[in-house]
Parts: C-alpha cells; sequence; structure tokens
C-alpha cells in the first residue's frame, strides 16, 4: 500500500483509521500539506480552514479509539465519513465562516448557521477542510467568472476545471480532498467532474435540502458529491440526502441504505449490467462536438453491450430546445433570487452622500457583482418584466414540460438510464469562451436538460482524450440515484484494467512547485499571446 | 425578434437595480441581443395547448408542525449589517427628506 495517504481512496482511508493504522489527525494533516502547497497553481479553495479540520480530526479519532476499545459491533456501526476530510463549495454556510459565492458581494460576510448538509456532514464525523472556489453565483461553466480568480486544471495548468463548481473538482482530482461537494443548477457539478476526471453527481431535484446554500436558480439547484470512485460519492450522497423540514421542496422520500454497499467486487457490479436497458438519446451528439470525445462516449458503450446489456438508440425530440428555455427561467429565478443583495442586511455596502436610496442600490450591486451575475440579472429581469412574460418566461416554462415529457416516455418504455456525453469537449483553455457568453453557456448543451426536468444525473471517468479526461454521463429517473451509483460502479469494474485508470493528473508536479504561475497570470499570459 | 436598443438595456439595468458604466452598457447590448436571439428558437414550438412546469417533483401541501422553536441569535444576524445601531439595522431613508 502506497504511503501518501492522500493517494488512497476514501474506503481505504475508513478502513485505516477504523483499523488503528492511521488517525484522522494524520490524514487530515496530510491533506492539508497537498492543499496549502498546491493552492498557488490551482486556486481552487478559497479559504483552508487548518485550525478547524484539525479539531474536528481529533474529534473523530476519540470516537475511533472509543471504537476499537468497545470492539466490533461498536466499529461497525460508525459512518465510512468519520474522520474524511471533505471540501465545501463556497456557498455553502458554516456557521461563523465565510460563504463568498466566489462574489465581491459576499466579502466579508459570515454565515450565521449551518446549512442542512453540514449539519449532517458534522453528525457523520466528516472533517471540513475548507471552501472551494466557484464561479460567481454559480453562473458559469469554467470557473473563470469567479471574482477571486480562476482555477487551474490539474490535467494541464492552462486549461480550466470546468465549473461552476471548479474548485470542488480541481481539489478532489489533485488528491486535496476525497470527497467534496457543489451544486448543479445546469451542470455544474457533472460538467467540471467530467473535466476533471473525477465521479460528480447531480441527484433528484428535492432529493438533498438546500437550507443554508446561496441560491442561484431555486427550481434548478441541487446540492450533490464529488469524489474519484463511484462507491465514495455514493457514501457521500447517503450522508446528506433525505427530507428536512426547513427546506419545503427536500422530498420525504427513503434514502436506500445500499448507497452505502455498492458491490466490493468488480465481477459482481459488472453482472449487474446484464439484461438492463440503457438509452442513447441522438440529440446529445450535439453539432461542433469534439469527435474523439464522441469516440469515448461509443467505446464505453460497447463496453456495456459486451456486459450484456442492451443499448437501444432513443429520442429526446426536445433537447435542442434545453438551451434557450434554461436561459430563460434560470436568469429570471436568479434575477429574483439575487434581488436580496440590497447593501442593506448584509453583504457588500455602498452609502452614498445624498441620501438617495436608489443610487445607492445602484452603486452597492455595480460594484459588487461581476460581468456574467449582471448578464444574468438582466436577462431574468427583462424576461419577466412587463409585457415580455408570457413571450420568454412562460414559453419556456411550456417547454419544460416537453422537456420533462421527453424523459418521462423514455423511462416509461423501460430503459433503466440514458447513457450521453457529459460535455461536448475536453477541458477548454483559459479565456476560450470568456468572450462569446453563448460559447460559454453551450458547455452545458448536455446536462441542463436534466436540471429543467429535475431528474438525476452522473458524471463518470471513461477514458481520455489527447490527454484530457471525458466525462460519461448516465441520466436516470426521478430517485434512481441508486441505480445510478450501481451503472457507475460496473462501469469501473469493466474498465478496472484500463490504462487510464491509473494514470494521476497529468500536472500535479508541475502545481508543486511553489515559485510557478498562478492560474490567473496563466490566464492573462495566454490572452497576451492571442 | 425586435432586439434591444441602448436606452431598453439602460431601462432593465435600472429596473434591476444595477448600477451599469457607459462601457458595460455598450457590451450589454451586444451580448443580450446575441442571447435573445437564441431564444428566437422556442417560437419553432407551438404551445398553446402544454401547461407549464415551475416544479418538477410533485409535492403538495408541505406543512410543518406549528411548534414555536428558537430563531437564530440576534448578535450572529445583526453582525453582518453594514450600518447598525444596538438591536437595528440602519437602513437608508425611503421616504424622501420631505416626506421624512
Amino acid at each position: 500500500m502506497t504511503s501518501d495517504l492522500t493517494r488512497l481512496l476514501a474506503r481505504e482511508m475508513a478502513a485505516l483509521v477504523r483499523a488503528g493504522e492511521t488517525s484522522s489527525r494524520a490524514l487530515t494533516e496530510a491533506h492539508l500539506a497537498v492543499a496549502e502547497r498546491q493552492n498557488l497553481a490551482l486556486n481552487a479553495w478559497l479559504m483552508i480552514d487548518r485550525e478547524g479540520a484539525l479539531s474536528q480530526a481529533d474529534a473523530a479519532d476519540a470516537i475511533l479509539g472509543e471504537a476499537r476499545r468497545a470492539g466490533g459491533a461498536a466499529l461497525e456501526a460508525l459512518h465510512p465519513l468519520l474522520g474524511i476530510p471533505v471540501g465545501l463549495k463556497d456557498l455553502i454556510s458554516v456557521e461563523g465562516g465565510q460563504c463568498t459565492a466566489g462574489s465581491r458581494i459576499l466579502a466579508g460576510y459570515r454565515a450565521p448557521y449551518d446549512a442542512h448538509i453540514v449539519e449532517r456532514l458534522r453528525r457523520v464525523g466528516a472533517v471540513l477542510l475548507g471552501k472551494t472556489n466557484m464561479d460567481e453565483f454559480a453562473m458559469g461553466s469554467s470557473n473563470e467568472y469567479s471574482a477571486y480568480g480562476p482555477v487551474s486544471n490539474p490535467w494541464d495548468l492552462d486549461t480550466v476545471p470546468g465549473g461552476s463548481s471548479g474548485g470542488s473538482a480541481a481539489a478532489v482530482a489533485a488528491h486535496h480532498v476525497p470527497l467534496a461537494l457543489g451544486t448543479d443548477t445546469g451542470g455544474s457539478i457533472r460538467q467540471p467532474a467530467a473535466l476533471c476526471g473525477i465521479v460528480g453527481m447531480k441527484p433528484t431535484y428535492g432529493r438533498v435540502s438546500r437550507y443554508g446554500i446561496v441560491a442561484f436558480a431555486s427550481s434548478l439547484d441541487q446540492i450533490g458529491p464529488f469524489a474519484r470512485d463511484a462507491r465514495a460519492a455514493a457514501a457521500l450522497l447517503h450522508a446528506i440526502a433525505g427530507r428536512d423540514a426547513r427546506d419545503s421542496t427536500s422530498a420525504p422520500v427513503p434514502v436506500p441504505d445500499e448507497l452505502l454497499h455498492l458491490p466490493e467486487s468488480d465481477d459482481e457490479a459488472v453482472a449487474w449490467l446484464r439484461g438492463r436497458r440503457f438509452g442513447l438519446p441522438r440529440e446529445y451528439f450535439v453539432a461542433g462536438m469534439d469527435p474523439d470525445v464522441e469516440r469515448r462516449i461509443h467505446e464505453s458503450v460497447a463496453f456495456l453491450v459486451d456486459a450484456g446489456a442492451h443499448v437501444e438508440d432513443v429520442s429526446l425530440p426536445h433537447t435542442d430546445y434545453g438551451l434557450a428555455a434554461y436561459y430563460i427561467v434560470a436568469p429570471a429565478e436568479a434575477s429574483a433570487n439575487l434581488a436580496r443583495y440590497d447593501g442593506v442586511r448584509y453583504g457588500h455596502s455602498r452609502r452614498l452622500e445624498g441620501g438617495d436610496f436608489i443610487a445607492d442600490y445602484l452603486a452597492t450591486r455595480g460594484e459588487g457583482f461581476g460581468a456574467e451575475v449582471k448578464r444574468r440579472i438582466m436577462l431574468g429581469t427583462y424576461a419577466l418584466s412587463a409585457g415580455y412574460y408570457d413571450a420568454f418566461y412562460l414559453k419556456a416554462q411550456k417547454v419544460r414540460t416537453l422537456i420533462k415529457r421527453d424523459f418521462d416516455e423514455i423511462f416509461a418504455s423501460g430503459i433503466d438510464a440514458l447513457v450521453a456525453p457529459t460535455s461536448p469537449s475536453v477541458a477548454f483553455r483559459f479565456g476560450e469562451k470568456t468572450a462569446d457568453p453563448v460559447a460559454m453557456y453551450l458547455a452545458d448543451a448536455c446536462t441542463l436538460p436534466v436540471n429543467m426536468a429535475g431528474l438525476p444525473g452522473v458524471s463518470i471517468p471513461c477514458g481520455l482524450s489527447e490527454g484530457l479526461p471525458v466525462g460519461l454521463q448516465l441520466i436516470g429517473s426521478a430517485w434512481s440515484e441508486l441505480l445510478l451509483f450501481r451503472a457507475a460502479r460496473a462501469f469501473e469494474g469493466l474498465t478496472a484494467g484500463a490504462a487510464w485508470r491509473g494514470l494521476e493528473p497529468a500536472a500535479l508536479t508541475k502545481a508543486d512547485h511553489a515559485s510557478g504561475l498562478t492560474p490567473a497570470e496563466r490566464a492573462a499570459a495566454l490572452a497576451a499571446a492571442r | 425578434m425586435a432586439g434591444l436598443s441602448r436606452s431598453d438595456v439602460e431601462h432593465v439595468a435600472h429596473l434591476a437595480r444595477l448600477g451599469v458604466t457607459p462601457a458595460e452598457l455598450d457590451r450589454l447590448q451586444g451580448q443580450l441581443n446575441h442571447i435573445l436571439e437564441q431564444y428566437a428558437k422556442l417560437a419553432e414550438l407551438d404551445t398553446a395547448a402544454i401547461p407549464p412546469t415551475a416544479q418538477t417533483i410533485e409535492l403538495e401541501n408541505i406543512l410543518r408542525d406549528d411548534i414555536a422553536t428558537p430563531s437564530l441569535p440576534r448578535d450572529a444576524v445583526l453582525s453582518n449589517a453594514p450600518v447598525r445601531q444596538g438591536d437595528f439595522i440602519v437602513v437608508p431613508p425611503i421616504l424622501g427628506g420631505d416626506a421624512g
């Protein structure tokens, strides 16, 4: 077994701390060291909470020690996340801590309470290592819209990690943490998971309570896990999922304990595939898609077929309308949600001489929000304004019905899950899509219909294209997260021997050099060369 | 679909209470019109008989027990206020000097 604790899978870490072969403190120290050393090069973290993490680790070690003394049953009863470091996207409230949502407007804000998912993580004894970088208010697909600088992809420091949960994805890929949480409104977990070569799931809308999460688009936002393997991601989902009275959209649907018991053996995992029915939606192979990405998806499908699964061509005819409908619904909800940033109760505040409160609002919000957030607030305000509501917002909600019906019909026909690309391309270079907002929006063409329909989707690594990771997306019917994780686990079993499985992100050695460039400097150099 | 003029963009910015510079206005006008062109695709679909979807999971009448629980500690909440006086948040006057 490798001596570097950060190279282990989450369940291997859990086994070691249970056996007393290492401690949560040692595990946490090891992860803190890598995160601190590489944050100059990656900028994945907006805050690393060394002190807090170590004291949580010590608390976990005390529980572990007691359970070891009590023996068998007490050890068995421990949660697999006890003592394991987790990263949190910086829009998740941790009492007394920062919660910037990647925005200047929340600089200096201190969360007065823990988010529901933070309470859950504390209950199982996870170690909260810090807060990860993100596109401002989760609006973006590259993390370049963070007010606190871009994040580098651990596979190539000149490329983006995806977004908006780019910091969480990069941190997990770079072994700064085995697990992290993000949010996904149009692809913000799945797309960065794909671009960083890890597992990322957006659960069914309503699966995880949004209490204590900075809101972007309330009918689309969902919280979900990042991990380097399906079992770890499933265990993290298990820890955070379930009904919470403080989010009335969180659903009273039981969370299956089988999420903690996905097959250990590759053979058993693969055997599950026999007779399963997968749909390959032809509309997801979009125009302008990277042909090599498309090849990886078709190779993955061939693996599934070889293992005894049926894969059928299917059609989701309204897919092409998803982008336009999404970019009405999401900005409309965002413009309403972001109206709360008024500089009066909390957040950045500008009070001008003269006592004109409208001028104060204009100045506060004009200074506090970045360009992409302003664009979305403008779009949403326009779409909801008098005379345009029917033409834009109502129309988009009706198209949303059609998109949802496409999925409903496919799953009603007996398809277990859909197989599709997560992203039409691999990680792109800094600055490649920032000049044209629509080019950036297209990065989520394969993920946002899933949010519009409220369904679960998971992105899993399925190989490389020119040295950069490709993500395979599995989409299921509502509440089918367990099925998606079984499929993801089976795919891991199928590809366990593939050469790319054993590769580390190519740029990690470079990221270790403290004298290297920051992602912002790399982005500036690329812009100058363009 | 008719495009947004510069003064349309200025009007929407004011509705949204967003202070924007003249340079930002120019940029926004071009970008917003480019995005609005994408919306035109939706007109291809006849949706007259289609009900709108605002919420994807069918939950109705979610009620909680009527039990009083403690609120957040006053200091924790007020500590984020940009201008505070004792247990109050100081807000800008909204009624104007004459009416106030």
